[in-house]
Protein backbone atom coordinates (compact mmCIF):
# COMPACT_ATOMS: atom_id res chain seq x y z
CA UNK A 1 0.00 0.00 0.00
CA UNK A 2 3.11 2.46 0.46
CA UNK A 3 4.25 1.58 -2.54
CA UNK A 4 1.52 2.43 -4.49
CA UNK A 5 0.76 5.35 -2.92
CA UNK A 6 4.33 6.30 -3.67
CA UNK A 7 4.49 5.73 -6.79
CA UNK A 8 1.06 6.55 -8.33
CA UNK A 9 0.67 9.72 -5.76
CA UNK A 10 -1.73 11.41 -8.37
CA UNK A 11 -1.77 14.26 -5.71
CA UNK A 12 2.07 14.65 -5.59
CA UNK A 13 1.97 13.63 -2.02
CA UNK A 14 4.42 11.04 -1.02
CA UNK A 15 3.57 8.94 2.28
CA UNK A 16 6.23 9.21 4.57
CA UNK A 17 5.50 7.67 7.75
CA UNK A 18 2.30 5.22 7.88
CA UNK A 19 0.20 4.17 11.04
CA UNK A 20 3.13 1.36 12.19
CA UNK A 21 5.91 3.79 11.53
CA UNK A 22 3.96 6.68 13.86
CA UNK A 23 3.93 4.62 16.59
CA UNK A 24 6.99 3.37 16.68
CA UNK A 25 8.32 6.86 16.69
CA UNK A 26 6.12 7.74 19.55
CA UNK A 27 7.52 4.85 21.48
CA UNK A 28 11.34 5.16 20.92
CA UNK A 29 10.00 8.91 22.06
CA UNK A 30 8.13 7.58 25.22
CA UNK A 31 11.54 5.81 25.77
CA UNK A 32 13.65 8.74 25.03
CA UNK A 33 11.35 10.67 28.09
CA UNK A 34 12.11 8.12 30.41
CA UNK A 35 15.62 7.82 29.93
CA UNK A 36 16.07 11.84 30.37
CA UNK A 37 13.53 12.16 32.93
CA UNK A 38 14.32 10.08 36.32
CA UNK A 39 11.76 11.83 38.26
CA UNK A 40 8.55 10.98 35.77
CA UNK A 41 5.95 12.15 38.62
CA UNK A 42 7.30 15.88 37.45
CA UNK A 43 6.53 15.88 33.94
CA UNK A 44 3.91 17.18 32.02
CA UNK A 45 3.10 16.33 28.52
CA UNK A 46 1.51 19.54 27.32
CA UNK A 47 -0.17 19.75 23.56
CA UNK A 48 -0.35 22.79 20.77
CA UNK A 49 -4.33 21.54 20.04
CA UNK A 50 -4.96 20.08 18.37
CA UNK A 51 -2.79 17.33 17.28
CA UNK A 52 0.07 18.02 19.54
CA UNK A 53 -2.87 16.93 21.88
CA UNK A 54 -3.39 13.28 20.41
CA UNK A 55 0.61 12.70 20.13
CA UNK A 56 0.71 14.28 23.94
CA UNK A 57 -1.86 11.69 25.04
CA UNK A 58 -0.51 8.55 23.28
CA UNK A 59 2.92 9.75 24.27
CA UNK A 60 1.63 9.79 27.82
CA UNK A 61 -0.38 6.29 27.19
CA UNK A 62 2.62 4.79 26.24
CA UNK A 63 5.03 5.74 29.35
CA UNK A 64 2.11 4.99 31.92
CA UNK A 65 2.10 1.47 30.11
CA UNK A 66 5.81 0.86 30.44
CA UNK A 67 6.30 2.27 33.85
CA UNK A 68 2.94 1.94 35.62
CA UNK A 69 2.21 5.75 37.14
CA UNK A 70 -0.14 8.03 35.43
CA UNK A 71 1.65 10.78 33.66
CA UNK A 72 0.13 14.36 33.40
CA UNK A 73 -1.32 16.11 30.27
CA UNK A 74 -2.23 19.40 29.34
CA UNK A 75 -3.18 21.62 26.70
CA UNK A 76 -1.31 25.29 25.62
CA UNK A 77 -3.20 27.52 23.63
CA UNK A 78 -0.45 29.43 21.54
CA UNK A 79 -3.00 31.72 19.13
CA UNK A 80 -3.13 34.30 21.81
CA UNK A 81 0.77 34.50 22.21
CA UNK A 82 1.68 34.29 18.56
CA UNK A 83 3.76 37.67 17.54
CA UNK A 84 1.83 38.03 13.55
CA UNK A 85 -1.77 39.00 15.35
CA UNK A 86 -2.37 41.90 13.31
CA UNK A 87 -0.61 40.61 10.34
CA UNK A 88 -2.14 38.17 9.38
CA UNK A 89 -5.22 38.29 7.75
CA UNK A 90 -6.93 35.48 9.82
CA UNK A 91 -7.03 34.92 12.99
CA UNK A 92 -6.02 31.57 14.49
CA UNK A 93 -8.57 30.83 16.55
CA UNK A 94 -8.02 30.93 20.32
CA UNK A 95 -8.55 28.05 22.84
CA UNK A 96 -8.31 27.60 26.45
CA UNK A 97 -4.89 26.13 27.84
CA UNK A 98 -5.06 23.39 30.87
CA UNK A 99 -2.16 22.87 32.66
CA UNK A 100 -1.78 21.13 36.18
CA UNK A 101 -1.14 23.94 38.38
CA UNK A 102 1.66 24.83 39.96
CA UNK A 103 4.21 24.28 37.41
CA UNK A 104 7.51 25.49 39.84
CA UNK A 105 8.79 21.50 40.36
CA UNK A 106 7.78 20.39 37.13
CA UNK A 107 8.94 19.54 33.71
CA UNK A 108 6.78 20.36 30.90
CA UNK A 109 7.39 19.19 27.75
CA UNK A 110 5.62 20.97 25.25
CA UNK A 111 3.82 18.10 21.91
CA UNK A 112 3.45 19.11 18.84
CA UNK A 113 3.32 17.44 15.35
CA UNK A 114 5.62 19.52 13.05
CA UNK A 115 8.40 21.53 14.28
CA UNK A 116 8.86 24.05 11.12
CA UNK A 117 9.76 27.70 12.07
CA UNK A 118 9.88 27.42 15.78
CA UNK A 119 7.47 30.04 16.10
CA UNK A 120 4.79 28.31 17.61
CA UNK A 121 6.95 26.29 19.83
CA UNK A 122 8.52 30.36 21.30
CA UNK A 123 4.72 31.51 21.68
CA UNK A 124 4.31 27.87 23.95
CA UNK A 125 6.89 28.85 26.12
CA UNK A 126 5.86 32.63 26.21
CA UNK A 127 2.08 30.71 27.14
CA UNK A 128 3.40 27.99 30.21
CA UNK A 129 5.52 30.88 31.18
CA UNK A 130 2.18 33.05 31.75
CA UNK A 131 1.16 30.10 34.21
CA UNK A 132 4.55 29.94 36.27
CA UNK A 133 7.99 29.09 36.24
CA UNK A 134 8.26 25.41 35.76
CA UNK A 135 12.23 23.49 36.71
CA UNK A 136 12.69 22.99 32.89
CA UNK A 137 10.65 22.55 29.24
CA UNK A 138 11.67 19.90 26.68
CA UNK A 139 10.19 20.02 23.10
CA UNK A 140 8.62 16.77 21.58
CA UNK A 141 7.24 16.35 17.81
CA UNK A 142 6.58 13.40 15.48
CA UNK A 143 8.45 15.87 12.34
CA UNK A 144 11.04 18.04 12.36
CA UNK A 145 11.24 19.22 8.44
CA UNK A 146 13.74 22.35 9.08
CA UNK A 147 13.65 25.89 7.95
CA UNK A 148 13.77 27.39 12.19
CA UNK A 149 13.57 30.66 11.72
CA UNK A 150 14.01 30.84 15.63
CA UNK A 151 17.35 29.35 17.77
CA UNK A 152 15.41 26.50 18.55
CA UNK A 153 16.02 22.81 18.79
CA UNK A 154 13.84 20.01 19.37
CA UNK A 155 14.79 17.35 22.65
CA UNK A 156 12.67 14.36 20.94
CA UNK A 157 12.25 14.19 17.47
CA UNK A 158 10.29 11.23 15.52
CA UNK A 159 11.36 11.52 11.96
CA UNK A 160 14.04 14.35 10.57
CA UNK A 161 11.89 14.97 7.14
CA UNK A 162 14.16 17.18 4.80
CA UNK A 163 11.13 19.52 2.81
CA UNK A 164 11.69 22.48 0.61
CA UNK A 165 10.42 25.67 2.09
CA UNK A 166 7.55 25.52 -0.45
CA UNK A 167 6.21 21.69 0.75
CA UNK A 168 3.72 20.85 2.70
CA UNK A 169 3.34 18.13 5.59
CA UNK A 170 0.17 16.53 6.07
CA UNK A 171 -1.09 14.77 8.93
CA UNK A 172 -3.71 12.04 9.34
CA UNK A 173 -3.74 11.04 13.04
CA UNK A 174 -6.75 9.52 14.90
CA UNK A 175 -8.53 8.67 11.45
CA UNK A 176 -9.34 5.85 9.40
CA UNK A 177 -6.04 6.25 7.15
CA UNK A 178 -3.30 7.28 9.68
CA UNK A 179 0.11 8.70 8.03
CA UNK A 180 2.64 11.86 7.30
CA UNK A 181 2.69 12.86 3.79
CA UNK A 182 5.22 15.27 1.99
CA UNK A 183 3.01 17.63 -0.68
CA UNK A 184 4.23 19.38 -3.43
CA UNK A 185 2.89 22.67 -3.08
CA UNK A 186 1.34 22.92 -6.96
CA UNK A 187 -0.54 19.61 -6.12
CA UNK A 188 -3.07 21.71 -4.22
CA UNK B 1 -16.52 24.57 17.88
CA UNK B 2 -17.59 26.56 15.08
CA UNK B 3 -15.89 27.12 11.85
CA UNK B 4 -17.43 30.88 11.42
CA UNK B 5 -14.52 33.15 10.20
CA UNK B 6 -14.59 37.10 11.94
CA UNK B 7 -13.42 39.73 8.70
CA UNK B 8 -15.51 42.47 10.97
CA UNK B 9 -12.94 45.82 11.85
CA UNK B 10 -15.94 47.13 13.77
CA UNK B 11 -18.76 46.10 16.33
CA UNK B 12 -21.64 47.86 16.29
CA UNK B 13 -24.34 45.82 16.89
CA UNK B 14 -25.30 42.74 16.93
CA UNK B 15 -28.74 42.89 14.34
CA UNK B 16 -26.12 42.51 11.85
CA UNK B 17 -23.91 39.05 13.18
CA UNK B 18 -24.74 35.49 12.33
CA UNK B 19 -25.09 33.30 14.66
CA UNK B 20 -22.42 31.43 14.01
CA UNK B 21 -19.84 34.60 14.51
CA UNK B 22 -22.06 35.73 17.66
CA UNK B 23 -20.66 31.63 18.77
CA UNK B 24 -17.20 32.51 17.33
CA UNK B 25 -17.06 35.62 20.08
CA UNK B 26 -18.37 33.59 22.60
CA UNK B 27 -16.38 31.04 22.36
CA UNK B 28 -12.85 32.58 21.78
CA UNK B 29 -14.43 34.68 25.67
CA UNK B 30 -14.13 30.77 26.54
CA UNK B 31 -10.19 30.85 25.83
CA UNK B 32 -9.80 34.54 27.08
CA UNK B 33 -11.68 33.80 30.61
CA UNK B 34 -9.13 30.86 31.65
CA UNK B 35 -6.34 34.01 31.29
CA UNK B 36 -7.50 35.18 34.13
CA UNK B 37 -6.77 32.30 36.37
CA UNK B 38 -3.43 32.82 35.34
CA UNK B 39 -0.23 33.89 37.57
CA UNK B 40 0.16 36.51 34.95
CA UNK B 41 -2.98 37.17 34.16
CA UNK B 42 -2.01 39.38 30.77
CA UNK B 43 -0.89 37.69 27.12
CA UNK B 44 1.06 39.50 24.10
CA UNK B 45 -2.17 39.09 21.72
CA UNK B 46 -2.57 42.57 21.02
CA UNK B 47 0.56 44.23 21.88
CA UNK B 48 1.70 47.45 20.33
CA UNK B 49 -2.41 48.03 19.87
CA UNK B 50 -3.18 51.53 21.07
CA UNK B 51 -6.94 51.46 22.32
CA UNK B 52 -8.96 54.78 23.33
CA UNK B 53 -11.96 54.57 25.82
CA UNK B 54 -13.89 57.15 24.72
CA UNK B 55 -16.86 57.79 27.13
CA UNK B 56 -19.41 60.44 26.04
CA UNK B 57 -21.76 59.12 28.59
CA UNK B 58 -20.54 58.25 32.00
CA UNK B 59 -19.99 54.66 32.95
CA UNK B 60 -17.70 52.99 34.98
CA UNK B 61 -18.30 49.60 34.47
CA UNK B 62 -17.98 49.44 31.34
CA UNK B 63 -14.92 51.54 30.99
CA UNK B 64 -13.23 50.16 33.50
CA UNK B 65 -14.54 46.53 31.86
CA UNK B 66 -13.28 47.69 28.43
CA UNK B 67 -9.62 49.02 30.16
CA UNK B 68 -9.44 45.37 31.87
CA UNK B 69 -9.85 43.74 28.84
CA UNK B 70 -7.25 46.19 26.88
CA UNK B 71 -4.35 45.56 29.62
CA UNK B 72 -4.72 41.60 29.81
CA UNK B 73 -4.22 41.76 26.00
CA UNK B 74 -1.06 44.29 26.07
CA UNK B 75 -2.98 46.75 24.61
CA UNK B 76 -1.95 50.32 25.50
CA UNK B 77 -4.82 52.62 26.91
CA UNK B 78 -5.89 56.05 26.94
CA UNK B 79 -9.50 57.26 28.59
CA UNK B 80 -11.29 59.97 27.29
CA UNK B 81 -14.63 61.86 29.04
CA UNK B 82 -16.88 63.86 27.47
CA UNK B 83 -15.93 66.57 30.14
CA UNK B 84 -12.35 66.24 29.43
CA UNK B 85 -12.42 66.15 25.72
CA UNK B 86 -12.22 69.04 22.99
CA UNK B 87 -15.90 67.92 22.59
CA UNK B 88 -16.73 70.66 25.06
CA UNK B 89 -15.22 72.96 23.20
CA UNK B 90 -17.27 72.87 20.39
CA UNK B 91 -15.09 70.25 18.55
CA UNK B 92 -17.48 67.88 16.36
CA UNK B 93 -16.86 63.77 17.26
CA UNK B 94 -15.38 63.52 13.70
CA UNK B 95 -12.98 65.76 14.18
CA UNK B 96 -12.02 64.49 17.48
CA UNK B 97 -11.90 61.04 15.96
CA UNK B 98 -9.62 62.44 13.03
CA UNK B 99 -7.20 63.84 15.87
CA UNK B 100 -7.52 60.34 17.47
CA UNK B 101 -6.75 58.69 14.18
CA UNK B 102 -3.73 60.75 13.23
CA UNK B 103 -2.61 59.68 16.55
CA UNK B 104 -2.36 56.12 14.98
CA UNK B 105 -5.12 54.88 17.65
CA UNK B 106 -5.86 51.23 16.67
CA UNK B 107 -9.21 50.54 18.66
CA UNK B 108 -11.83 53.20 19.85
CA UNK B 109 -14.77 52.04 22.01
CA UNK B 110 -16.87 54.38 21.49
CA UNK B 111 -19.82 55.39 24.53
CA UNK B 112 -22.43 58.11 22.92
CA UNK B 113 -25.73 59.28 23.55
CA UNK B 114 -26.35 59.44 20.13
CA UNK B 115 -28.12 56.20 18.14
CA UNK B 116 -25.52 55.57 15.46
CA UNK B 117 -22.51 57.86 16.57
CA UNK B 118 -20.24 54.14 16.16
CA UNK B 119 -21.34 53.70 12.89
CA UNK B 120 -21.09 57.31 11.61
CA UNK B 121 -16.83 56.56 13.09
CA UNK B 122 -16.75 53.41 11.42
CA UNK B 123 -17.42 54.47 8.25
CA UNK B 124 -14.80 57.40 8.46
CA UNK B 125 -11.83 55.44 10.21
CA UNK B 126 -9.75 52.79 9.26
CA UNK B 127 -9.33 52.43 13.18
CA UNK B 128 -11.87 49.15 15.18
CA UNK B 129 -15.22 51.15 16.12
CA UNK B 130 -16.19 49.13 19.48
CA UNK B 131 -19.83 50.17 20.21
CA UNK B 132 -20.07 50.59 23.83
CA UNK B 133 -23.65 51.58 23.68
CA UNK B 134 -25.09 54.23 21.63
CA UNK B 135 -28.62 55.54 22.90
CA UNK B 136 -30.92 53.47 22.79
CA UNK B 137 -29.92 51.39 19.58
CA UNK B 138 -27.25 48.73 21.21
CA UNK B 139 -24.77 47.68 23.88
CA UNK B 140 -23.22 44.31 21.73
CA UNK B 141 -20.48 43.88 24.49
CA UNK B 142 -23.85 43.53 27.45
CA UNK B 143 -25.52 41.76 25.07
CA UNK B 144 -23.25 39.15 24.21
CA UNK B 145 -21.57 39.27 28.00
CA UNK B 146 -25.54 37.98 28.89
CA UNK B 147 -25.58 35.78 26.61
CA UNK B 148 -22.56 34.35 27.39
CA UNK B 149 -23.35 33.96 31.10
CA UNK B 150 -26.30 32.31 30.08
CA UNK B 151 -25.41 29.58 28.07
CA UNK B 152 -22.33 29.29 30.93
CA UNK B 153 -24.74 28.26 33.38
CA UNK B 154 -27.44 26.63 31.41
CA UNK B 155 -25.30 25.04 28.86
CA UNK B 156 -27.62 26.16 25.94
CA UNK B 157 -29.16 28.91 24.60
CA UNK B 158 -31.07 27.42 22.31
CA UNK B 159 -35.06 26.51 23.64
CA UNK B 160 -35.16 28.48 27.19
CA UNK B 161 -37.13 31.31 27.69
CA UNK B 162 -35.72 34.11 28.77
CA UNK B 163 -37.69 37.18 30.15
CA UNK B 164 -36.23 40.71 30.13
CA UNK B 165 -38.23 43.00 31.97
CA UNK B 166 -38.13 46.99 32.54
CA UNK B 167 -38.03 49.88 30.43
CA UNK B 168 -37.57 47.79 26.79
CA UNK B 169 -38.39 51.09 25.23
CA UNK B 170 -34.65 52.96 26.20
CA UNK B 171 -33.12 50.28 26.68
CA UNK B 172 -30.07 49.63 24.30
CA UNK B 173 -29.09 46.22 26.61
CA UNK B 174 -32.67 45.05 25.98
CA UNK B 175 -32.06 45.22 22.39
CA UNK B 176 -28.96 43.98 21.98
CA UNK B 177 -29.95 41.06 24.07
CA UNK B 178 -33.23 40.33 22.27
CA UNK B 179 -30.67 39.96 18.74
CA UNK B 180 -28.66 37.40 20.56
CA UNK B 181 -30.85 35.19 21.74
CA UNK B 182 -33.47 35.21 18.99
CA UNK B 183 -30.32 34.27 16.95
CA UNK B 184 -29.31 31.24 18.64
CA UNK B 185 -32.60 29.88 19.44
CA UNK B 186 -33.75 31.38 22.62
CA UNK B 187 -38.03 32.12 23.48
CA UNK B 188 -37.87 35.86 24.57
CA UNK B 189 -40.24 37.57 26.24
CA UNK B 190 -40.18 41.16 27.07
CA UNK B 191 -42.40 42.54 29.79
CA UNK B 192 -43.35 45.94 31.44
CA UNK B 193 -45.63 49.27 31.84
CA UNK B 194 -47.09 49.59 28.12
CA UNK B 195 -45.45 52.99 27.84
CA UNK B 196 -42.00 50.96 28.15
CA UNK B 197 -42.71 48.29 26.25
CA UNK B 198 -44.89 49.17 22.66
CA UNK B 199 -46.08 45.83 20.91
CA UNK B 200 -43.62 46.59 18.13
CA UNK B 201 -40.87 44.44 19.68
CA UNK B 202 -43.06 41.42 18.22
CA UNK B 203 -41.46 41.91 15.04
CA UNK B 204 -38.19 41.76 16.34
CA UNK B 205 -39.30 38.24 17.19
CA UNK B 206 -40.03 38.84 20.67
CA UNK B 207 -43.17 38.02 22.79
CA UNK B 208 -44.21 40.85 24.41
CA UNK B 209 -46.53 40.74 28.11
CA UNK B 210 -47.72 43.06 30.65
CA UNK B 211 -48.43 40.40 33.26
CA UNK B 212 -45.21 39.61 34.99
CA UNK B 213 -46.63 37.13 37.37
CA UNK B 214 -47.86 35.02 34.16
CA UNK B 215 -44.64 35.07 33.01
CA UNK B 216 -42.48 34.24 35.49
CA UNK B 217 -43.25 30.86 36.47
CA UNK B 218 -42.18 29.14 33.17
CA UNK B 219 -38.83 31.44 32.64
CA UNK B 220 -35.23 30.12 32.52
CA UNK B 221 -33.96 33.46 32.89
CA UNK B 222 -35.05 37.10 33.93
CA UNK B 223 -32.76 39.79 32.78
CA UNK B 224 -33.89 42.93 34.69
CA UNK B 225 -32.93 46.60 33.62
CA UNK B 226 -31.93 49.69 35.51
CA UNK B 227 -34.62 52.24 35.34
CA UNK B 228 -32.83 54.80 33.20
CA UNK B 229 -34.10 57.98 34.75
CA UNK B 230 -31.62 59.93 32.52
CA UNK B 231 -33.65 58.91 29.83
CA UNK B 232 -36.98 58.33 31.39
CA UNK B 233 -39.75 61.21 30.82
CA UNK B 234 -42.96 61.89 33.21
CA UNK B 235 -45.50 60.54 30.72
CA UNK B 236 -43.84 57.54 30.15
CA UNK B 237 -43.06 55.70 33.75
CA UNK B 238 -45.66 54.80 36.14
CA UNK B 239 -43.47 56.29 39.13
CA UNK B 240 -41.36 54.62 41.42
CA UNK B 241 -44.07 52.91 43.72
CA UNK B 242 -46.46 51.59 41.16
CA UNK B 243 -43.22 49.87 38.99
CA UNK B 244 -42.21 48.18 41.60
CA UNK B 245 -46.05 46.87 42.62
CA UNK B 246 -46.69 46.03 39.25
CA UNK B 247 -43.03 45.25 37.71
CA UNK B 248 -40.55 44.83 41.10
CA UNK B 249 -38.76 41.55 41.29
CA UNK B 250 -39.63 41.82 45.07
CA UNK B 251 -38.95 38.87 47.23
CA UNK B 252 -42.53 37.68 46.94
CA UNK B 253 -42.59 37.61 43.48
CA UNK B 254 -39.39 35.54 43.47
CA UNK B 255 -41.04 32.66 44.90
CA UNK B 256 -42.66 32.48 41.44
CA UNK B 257 -39.57 31.33 39.94
CA UNK B 258 -38.17 27.86 39.20
CA UNK B 259 -35.61 27.12 41.66
CA UNK B 260 -32.97 27.21 38.78
CA UNK B 261 -34.10 30.39 37.32
CA UNK B 262 -31.28 32.68 36.32
CA UNK B 263 -31.51 36.36 37.72
CA UNK B 264 -29.35 38.74 35.65
CA UNK B 265 -29.21 42.75 35.90
CA UNK B 266 -26.52 44.28 33.97
CA UNK B 267 -25.82 47.31 36.37
CA UNK B 268 -26.17 49.28 38.17
CA UNK B 269 -28.78 47.73 40.32
CA UNK B 270 -31.52 50.60 41.65
CA UNK B 271 -32.03 48.67 44.85
CA UNK B 272 -35.45 48.50 45.88
CA UNK B 273 -37.08 49.26 42.88
CA UNK B 274 -35.99 46.86 39.96
CA UNK B 275 -35.00 44.22 41.99
CA UNK B 276 -35.13 43.61 46.25
CA UNK B 277 -31.66 43.44 47.58
CA UNK B 278 -32.40 39.85 48.85
CA UNK B 279 -32.68 38.83 45.49
CA UNK B 280 -30.06 40.62 43.79
CA UNK B 281 -27.60 38.87 46.26
CA UNK B 282 -29.82 35.37 47.13
CA UNK B 283 -28.28 32.29 45.21
CA UNK B 284 -30.17 32.78 42.11
CA UNK B 285 -28.12 35.96 40.69
CA UNK B 286 -25.41 35.32 38.30
CA UNK B 287 -25.03 39.51 38.68
CA UNK B 288 -21.50 38.98 39.68
CA UNK B 289 -20.92 36.52 36.61
CA UNK B 290 -22.02 39.01 34.31
CA UNK B 291 -19.01 41.55 35.85
CA UNK B 292 -16.25 38.43 35.29
CA UNK B 293 -17.90 36.94 32.22
CA UNK B 294 -18.06 40.82 30.46
CA UNK B 295 -14.26 41.51 30.62
CA UNK B 296 -13.20 37.86 28.93
CA UNK B 297 -16.14 38.84 26.50
CA UNK B 298 -14.60 42.22 25.97
CA UNK B 299 -11.01 40.71 25.63
CA UNK B 300 -12.68 38.39 22.86
CA UNK B 301 -14.37 41.03 20.98
CA UNK B 302 -10.99 43.54 20.98
CA UNK B 303 -9.02 40.24 20.03
CA UNK B 304 -11.25 39.27 16.92
CA UNK B 305 -11.60 43.16 15.95
CA UNK B 306 -8.42 44.59 17.03
CA UNK B 307 -6.33 41.69 15.50
CA UNK B 308 -6.81 41.22 11.63
CA UNK B 309 -4.84 43.31 9.57
CA UNK B 310 -6.76 46.20 7.83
Amino acid sequence: MNEKKKNSSPDKSILVMDAPAIQRALRRIAHEIIERNPDLNQIILAGIPSRGNEIARRIADIISTIEKIPVGVGTIDVAMHRDDVGIRTELPAVRASDLPLPLETKTVIIVDDVLFTGRTVRAAMDAITSFGRPARIQLAVLIDRGHRELPIRADYVGKNLPTAPDEKVRLRLGEDEEGVWLVKEDAT
Amino acid sequence: MTTARWNRKDLLGLRELSADEINLVLETADAFKQVGTREIKKVPALRGKTLVNFFIEPSTRTRTSFELAAFRLSADVINITASASSLSKGETLKDTAKILEANHVDIIVLRHSSAGAPQFLAERLRSSIINAGDGAHEHPTQGLLDTYTIREKKKRIEGLNVVIIGDILFSRVARSNIFALTKLGARVTVVGPSTLVPRDFEKLGVAVSYDIDKVLPTADVVNLLRIQHERQRKEYFPGVGEYIRLFGLTKERAKLLKPDCLIMHPGPINRGVEIDSEVADGNQSVILNQVTNGLAVRMAVLYLCGGIAT
